[in-house]
């Protein structure tokens, strides 16, 4: 068991370093201009001289050696940045005007609270649905909630969005878009935290639906396969009530894949959707560092794709390690 | 469900008794026949009829493959119907001038003229030469956008982009997946070893973020108005999306090049190339339909995210992605939906009927399948 999660580790600091080995490559393509004028824009609204900046500027360039862009000079400048990543150091974001972990730190929690929220809600739905459907297969309930989810997962997120804004926040009036709150002072107390919950209600609804899909089928495919393993036959066979066999039989043992699909979920938990985000103007991670992205901030662009790539291998890592410590009979090796 | 199975059954013992039988009472079967071969009388359904009966049994399956149908006529030979369209592009609306008023431009003035006060604003008229943001009408059964294009033209258009780079990027997807695929499974050691870690390291960059850059860095390096910048990126999509398939082919190989017949192809000489494309391949080709299927859906909705975002192709192109872009300006969102709602319909349809045929193959492949 250690000595597997010690090669997986090793292989994961492998991919990793690949990741951010191409993604900086790409990042280099960009012009240098791009990042100077980037620069010279977030600091010119300090109040620093012409000079001053132009100084801090060429300060910059030498030491994340982003001057030469030449092949060489691009793998220097990939050793200066991996050298300062591994202190801890990510470099500073034009856009926000602080440093990159800052920014990541700042925004994370608004996305992590809403696609937390969303995933605990779209599990107490889609689990018991999921298993119903498998119980009674081609029934009734089994087609409709099929092709709901189908339609649920063919909807592309800015779409539904912008439906959801067009009818329910346009036409109907019904919830507030556009951001966070609609000015409310934060002293208001109970009133305050309802605008926020008011706002939240589409954007969240656009998350449940697109994913709620997904989840309900794995959990219909993996019931569906226990229901015709043999000791449900044996728990049938014993003369357990159907309710028994049901939810304590195969409700357990669905739930051993569903630990590790859910482990798949890491990235999107804490990197935030980002066109939801975008749509519906929500502060998180996803929609600063799009903004980012697009303003061509080159640091907050490395640092957003490694934070997601890192969320990612440890999603994958944890999935196999979560599969050994919740069902017993699997052994970890190779 | 039921029935249907007995009925194969009764097919099958029905060709195989009509078969012995004859033969076994009749040594002069021909002239029972009278005349026709034993095959003109029975039927033998090859794996792949069998796979297709299977395929048409399931409803969605077939609502599935028609509605894709209907997307290409709409594509590919609604333009041809159309007024509005002509060499591969679209034309304005000139008929009907809508005169436009843009807006107040000056405060109210007030003066007096013979000691009668008059009241006097400034009004900017522009007059068009198209018909804008036209409404729904028999002539624009969407309307007309901002230039006065036929927004059901310029959605049929759409679909030609959106449609013809789905399958482009989805086979070259699977061009690349399956020969780095096959390479490993069937060579392992270092080769497996090698071609899988790039699978690993590809399969975890975060695909939007970085066509975002790209994006970015392409409209830097003077690309943003060219239809070629969106083909860079998707050149750049083949280059790491391949990866699924690479895994499934090479998960497959793994098992395959154990079996007996792979021996038989070793004992009988035959060089590598045609073990792997010509014996371990077609075993994996049901899976890889499947998986082209889905993926047709995930890059035609990678398109479109791209084009929503207003980071695809360039902004005058029709693609699905950029007229669904329209969208993200308030004013259209709120008063024009004729503009954006068809495009947005389009993207989710072919989606879902993508996803449908998926399903419907998996399951029609799958031999394990009741169903």
């Amino acid at each position: 068991m250690v000595k597997y999660i010690i090669k997986r580790l090793l292989l994961a600091i492998l991919i990793l370093f690949g990741v951010s080995l191409i993604i900086y490559f790409l990042l280099r393509l960009m012009p240098t201009n791009v990042i100077a004028d980037n620069y010279r824009i977030s600091h010119s609204n300090g109040g620093a001289s012409e000079e001053e900046i132009e100084r801090g500027l060429q300060a910059l360039l030498a030491a994340y050696g982003l001057e030469d862009n030449s092949f060489f000079g691009i793998i220097r400048g990939y050793f200066l940045w991996l050298g300062r990543f591994l202190q801890g150091d990510m470099g500073e974001s034009f856009k926000y005007g602080a440093s990159v972990q800052d920014v990541i730190g700042q925004y994370m929690w608004l996305s992590f609270g809403i696609s937390f929220a969303a995933l605990i809600l779209e599990m107490i739905i889609a689990i018991p649905l999921g298993i119903k459907c498998a119980v009674n297969q081609y029934g009734k309930l089994d087609y409709i909630a099929t092709i709901l989810c189908m339609v649920g997962i063919a909807f592309p997120s800015f779409f539904l969005g912008n439906l959801f804004i067009k009818w329910f926040a346009v036409d109907l009036g019904w919830f507030e878009t556009g951001g966070l709150s609609s000015g409310i002072s934060p002293d208001a107390g109970i009133a305050y935290v309802i605008d926020i919950l008011w706002h939240l209600v589409l954007p969240m609804s656009v998350m449940i639906i697109l994913s709620i899909g997904g989840l309900m089928r794995y959990t219909r495919t993996n019931t569906l396969e226990v229901l015709n393993a043999d000791y449900i036959r044996t728990a049938r066979a014993k003369g357990l009530s159907e309710g028994k066999v049901i939810y304590k039989h195969v409700f357990r043992n669905t739930m051993i894949p569903l630990v590790t699909q859910l482990s798949f979920t890491l990235p999107s938990l804490f990197g935030g959707a980002m066109i939801t985000e975008q749509i519906f103007a929500l502060p998180g991670i996803g929609n600063q560092a799009y903004q980012g992205l697009l303003a061509g901030d080159i640091f907050l662009a490395m640092g957003y794709n490694m934070f997601l790539a890192v969320l990612t291998v440890i999603g994958v890592l944890f999935a196999d390690l979560m599969y050994a410590v919740v069902d017993p009979r699997v052994k970890l090796g190779g | 469900m039921e029935e249907k199975e007995l009925e194969v059954a009764e097919e099958i013992s029905e060709e195989m008794i009509s078969e012995e039988g004859k033969s076994e009472k009749n040594p002069n079967f021909n002239d029972n026949l009278h005349g026709e071969s034993l095959s003109d009388r029975t039927k033998v359904l090859s794996p792949w009829m069998t796979v297709a009966k299977r395929f048409f049994r399931s409803k969605l399956s077939v609502i599935g493959l028609v509605t894709i149908i209907l997307l290409f006529l709409f594509s590919f030979v609604g333009p041809l119907f159309s007024p509005w369209a002509a060499d591969g592009g679209t034309v304005s609306d000139t008929t009907n001038i809508n005169l436009i008023i843009d807006g107040i431009s000056s405060p109210t003035i007030y003066y007096k003229v013979n000691g009668v006060e008059y009241e006097a604003i400034a009004i900017s008229i522009t007059v068009p030469s198209y018909v804008r943001l036209g409404g729904i009408s028999w002539a624009h059964w969407l309307g007309t956008d901002e230039s006065g294009y036929d927004v059901l033209t310029r959605l049929m258009l759409g679909g030609r982009v959106s449609l013809t780079i789905g399958f482009v990027v989805v086979i070259i997807q699977t061009i690349i997946g399956v020969i780095l695929g096959g390479l490993a499974g069937y060579f392992g050691k270092w080769v497996d070893n090698l071609i899988m870690r790039i699978v690993d390291i590809l399969s975890c960059i975060p695909t939007l973020p970085i066509m975002l850059i790209l994006s970015v860095i392409f409209t830097e390096n003077g690309l943003g108005a060219s239809i070629s910048k969106l083909y860079y990126m998707m050149i750049f999509l083949c280059a790491i999306g391949w990866t699924g398939t690479a895994r499934l082919v090479r998960g497959q190989i793994l098992s395959l090049r154990e079996q007996e017949f792979m021996l038989a192809a070793k004992a009988s000489g035959l060089s590598t190339t045609s073990k792997i494309f010509k014996h371990l391949i077609p075993n994996v080709i049901p899976q890889l339909i499947v998986s082209m299927t889905l993926g047709l859906g995930s890059v035609i909705l990678m398109e479109a995210t791209l084009g929503f975002l207003g980071l695809g192709a360039p902004l005058g192109t029709a693609t699905w992605g950029n007229l669904i872009n329209l969208a993200s300006t308030a004013d259209y969102r709120e008063y024009y939906p004729n503009l954006w709602v068809g495009a947005g319909v389009c993207i989710t349809l072919a989606i879902l009927a993508f996803n449908f045929v998926g399903d419907g193959l998996r399951d029609a492949f799958d031999p394990k399948m009741k169903r």
